[in-house]
């Protein structure tokens, strides 16, 4: 039963990497503590070559100009180890948790789907660096063996089954050690004695000259024993490849997360773009991995203190949150950060940015069935994105789909998100069957409206308009040639904004001929309004 | 080797290209001492002694532009009238106010909606009812309203053209209408031909019926079918049909006859003359 271990090395700095790529070419230290006792956590090769080296003052390392420093970030942590669980439960739905930069894989059953167990490897070598991360990759036929290749061989390491001890024999004994600490993710107290435990054990095998596990694997097991107890024993099995637990799989929360904390507030959205993007970017590759789109997105940005007197309202303008909508699940990145601008473009933060989170929910991707005879329609990213640009531009409320309200009131309709449904089945047939018949129907006179209503000043005859002056339109004016009405119409007389009207529908001669007017008086506020023009 | 003779048709405005040896007897071979005494070449160019002919394509090589799809407009007289309006061309309703311009753009988006086709309204002047759409059978649920106009002419005609650009340029849409009707002529002249030769590029070859609504022709020769209306003989018939004085309150505007006029078309079909037809509108409470 094959086991895989994804494992990246120098997880703190592989996070920081994943955040910023431009920065993989260069000499990279993380430092953590309080200011001014900052000390270098982990550093990358290249910062190891011009010799910067964890447990360095912050000061120190400050002293080499080629050297970038970067305060340790959990966040950017925790993204990377979801992303690595990501990564893993996109092969196989048995995964162990193993440590904040380990993750186990069970594969049995798994080469039906994937193909041979190198292709595998080579797959998920390719999947891991698609979201961003550089991993060793072993395979083996237990669990722990697989771990220790993955620590010890960097690359792509495929242990055949009974060749464990070989394989591992050539890997020094510190790498047995190596996982302890990370692994156990206990309390501080726990994290120390473990340190102390393997301090000795491997001070212990250094005084025996033990320096490989292929020598630990030679030891005599009772004498082990005798000297190092049942953990002796242990660490032998584990260096022969012999020892063999139960994977013990992790149900993870389908909760796609990437944040990024600056070091200095983002003021403009120009740079808020690119950070957007790459955080998108992150994202999106995650749920691709699990197969998943996103019909709703969120955006928190943690902003800079207000000098505000007030206490309360400085906590409520501390986080600016925007929320994207979607109609359809949908996996773009390119179109989700176009989307993201016009919305913060619309919407500014109001002040600098500190912290940027952002948050997917997943959901399934859709799936439509097209057909040759269905008439033609919208590509929903296409018009999601042209719908925000549209918005943009002449507003929010001022696009998008009509829904009439139950209601006698003149402009009885709201407007609606834009989401053209799809074509139902036989409809095409039913629309040829009712083509004729709509067609032999005459054609419906359409009124349109003047928004606002134009105010006229209207003469009376015996109760009726007789003579009709708009200023604000000078076409809409002259004697009433014929006229009909009133139609009075009075509704919501139980809340505050009841209305009553009547309407007339009038002719009033141009310089083209007749024009006609839908005229109304409103029997509340006493006034003449010339609504509309029937056209 | 091809050789070619290129002439300036100028009653059709196009060029066109002949295979020489067509017109072989028309325009005889000349000789090299000819050919050199012939300064400049005007109007007949050959292949042979011109490279940059090199590049034109004989007319008997050319493609034939298939003629548009035509889809129906709803109004059955209509259809009669111009053969449907063409997919991918604009076409052009002018006419003053109470003319049916909004009668028959109601009933094209109804016929397109009813085919399941997305329709888009930018209007200028926000000016559409939607009980008046409703009524007409339009699905709303497909019909994109786009409202300009909340500031001043300009400002909404400028929101109308780049609202307008965005939607050709998503693409997918049975039906655009720009609404220019209620601005005044002055306003609308003001859009570049440019623009409408744009329109016509980005509109072309896509299943989309491009319609604009305006008092007077603005678009030129970009619009491929320009449908003039009117109500010249206005009759407005009430409800009680008597020959005596009846009171206001009981007349009910219930029908409009309105007159449409085929100016000019594209189409094979093209009348020899202007023709024009006669129909009736019915108002919504008219039944």
């Amino acid at each position: 039963m094959p086991f895989a271990c994804i494992f990246v090395p120098n997880f703190p700095v592989a996070a920081v990497l994943r955040a910023e790529p431009e920065l993989r070419a260069q000499a990279v230290a993380i430092f953590e503590g309080k200011p001014p006792l900052e000390k270098v956590f982990a550093a990358n090769e290249s910062a190891g070559r011009v010799g910067i080296a964890p447990g360095m003052t912050k000061a120190q390392a400050e002293l080499c100009s080629e050297l970038t420093l970067r305060p340790r970030s959990r966040l950017q942590e925790t993204s990377a180890h979801a992303a690595l669980l990501d990564c893993a439960q996109s092969f196989s739905p048995r995964v162990e948790d193993a440590a904040l930069d380990t993750a186990l894989i069970d594969l049995a059953g798994m080469e039906s789907l994937f193909g041979s167990l190198p292709e595998i490897v080579h797959a998920m070598s390719q999947r891991i660096a698609s979201l961003g991360l550089e991993a060793n990759i072993a395979v083996a036929s237990n669990p722990d063996a697989a771990v220790l290749a993955a620590r010890g061989f960097s690359g792509v390491t495929v242990i055949p089954q009974g060749k464990e001890s070989e394989s591992l024999g050539s890997l020094p004994v510190e790498v047995l050690f190596a996982g302890w600490v990370e692994g156990e993710r206990a309390g501080k107290k726990k994290e120390d004695e473990l340190k102390k435990t393997s301090e000795r054990l491997v001070a212990t095998l250094e005084r025996w000259g033990i320096r490989t596990l292929h020598a630990l694997a030679a030891l005599p097991e009772v004498a082990l024993s005798e000297r190092l107890g049942q953990e002796g024993l242990r660490l032998q099995q584990l260096s022969r490849g012999a020892a063999f637990r139960t994977l013990v799989p992790v149900e993870m929360p389908a909760v796609f997360e990437e944040a990024v904390e600056l070091e200095f507030p983002i003021v403009l959205l120009e740079p808020l773009a690119f950070l957007l993007n790459r955080l998108l970017e992150q994202i999106c590759a995650r749920l691709a991995s699990r197969a998943l789109n996103t019909q709703e997105l969120r955006l928190t940005l943690e902003l800079e203190n207000f000098s505000s007197c007030n206490q309360q309202s400085e906590i409520n303008h501390q986080q600016f949150c925007r929320t994207l909508r979607l109609p359809l699940p949908m996996l773009d990145p390119k179109l989700f950060l176009k989307l993201l601008q016009l919305d913060l473009s619309a919407n500014p933060p109001g002040a600098p940015i500190l912290k940027i989170h952002l948050t997917a929910e997943p959901a399934r991707p859709r799936s439509s069935q097209g057909g040759l005879f269905l008439p033609p329609s919208p590509e929903p990213e296409k018009l999601e994105l042209t719908l925000a640009r549209i918005a943009s531009l002449v507003g929010e409320s001022r696009v998008g789909s009509l829904e009439l309200l139950d209601t006698y009131r003149a402009e009885g309709f709201r407007m609606k998100r834009f989401v053209p449904g799809a074509y139902p089945d036989g409809a095409v047939l039913e629309t040829t069957r009712q083509k004729a018949a709509a067609e032999e129907k005459s054609a419906v006179a359409a009124l349109r409206m003047f928004r606002p209503p134009l105010r006229a000043t209207v003469t009376l005859e015996n109760g009726e308009p007789a003579r009709v002056i708009c200023s604000k339109k000078k076409e809409v004016q002259g004697t009433v040639l014929w006229k009909a009405g009133p139609w009075r119409s009075s509704g919501d007389w139980w809340e505050r904004e009841a209305w009553a009207r009547d309407e007339w529908d009038i002719a009033l001669q141009t310089a083209d001929g007749a024009a006609l007017y839908r005229l109304m008086h409103d029997l509340l506020g006493g006034g003449w309004f010339v609504e509309g023009t029937y056209d | 080797m091809s050789s070619a003779v290129v002439s300036t048709s100028a009653a059709h405005g196009r060029p066109f290209v002949f295979d020489v040896e067509d017109v072989a007897e028309v325009c005889p071979q000349p000789s090299a001492a000819e050919l050199a005494e012939a300064r400049p070449p005007q109007r007949v160019f050959y292949a042979s002694t011109d490279a940059r002919l090199a590049s034109v394509t004989p007319a008997s090589r050319l493609a034939v532009r298939p003629a548009p799809e035509m889809v129906s407009s709803g109004i059955a007289a209509m259809d009669v009238l111009t053969g449907g309006l063409p997919r991918g061309c604009l076409t052009e309703i002018c006419g003053p106010a109470s003319s049916g311009r909004t009668t028959l753009l109601l009933a094209a988006l109804a016929a397109a909606t009813g085919r399941g086709e997305c329709c888009a309204v930018v209007d200028a002047s926000d000016a559409l009812d939607p009980q008046s759409a409703a009524a007409a059978g339009v699905e709303l649920s497909r019909l994109l309203w786009v409202r300009c106009g909340e500031n001043s002419p300009e400002k909404s005609l400028e929101q109308l053209l780049r609202a307008t650009d965005l939607l050709l340029e998503s693409g997918g849409f049975g039906l655009i209408a720009l609404d220019l009707g209620d601005l005044p002529p002055q306003a609308a002249r003001r859009i570049p031909l440019t623009t409408w030769f744009r329109y016509r590029r980005a509109v072309e070859h896509t299943p989309t019926v491009l319609l604009a609504i305006e008092r007077q022709s603005i678009a030129g020769s970009c619009s491929s079918l320009l449908i003039k209306m009117g109500s010249q003989r206005t009759e407005i018939k009430k409800s009680a049909d008597s020959q005596f004085l009846v009171p206001t309150h009981t007349q009910l505007l219930i029908e409009l006859e309105i007159t449409a006029e085929l100016v000019r078309s594209r189409q094979e079909r093209k009348p020899v003359r202007s023709t024009e037809i006669m129909f009736t509108s019915k108002t919504a409470w008219a039944g």
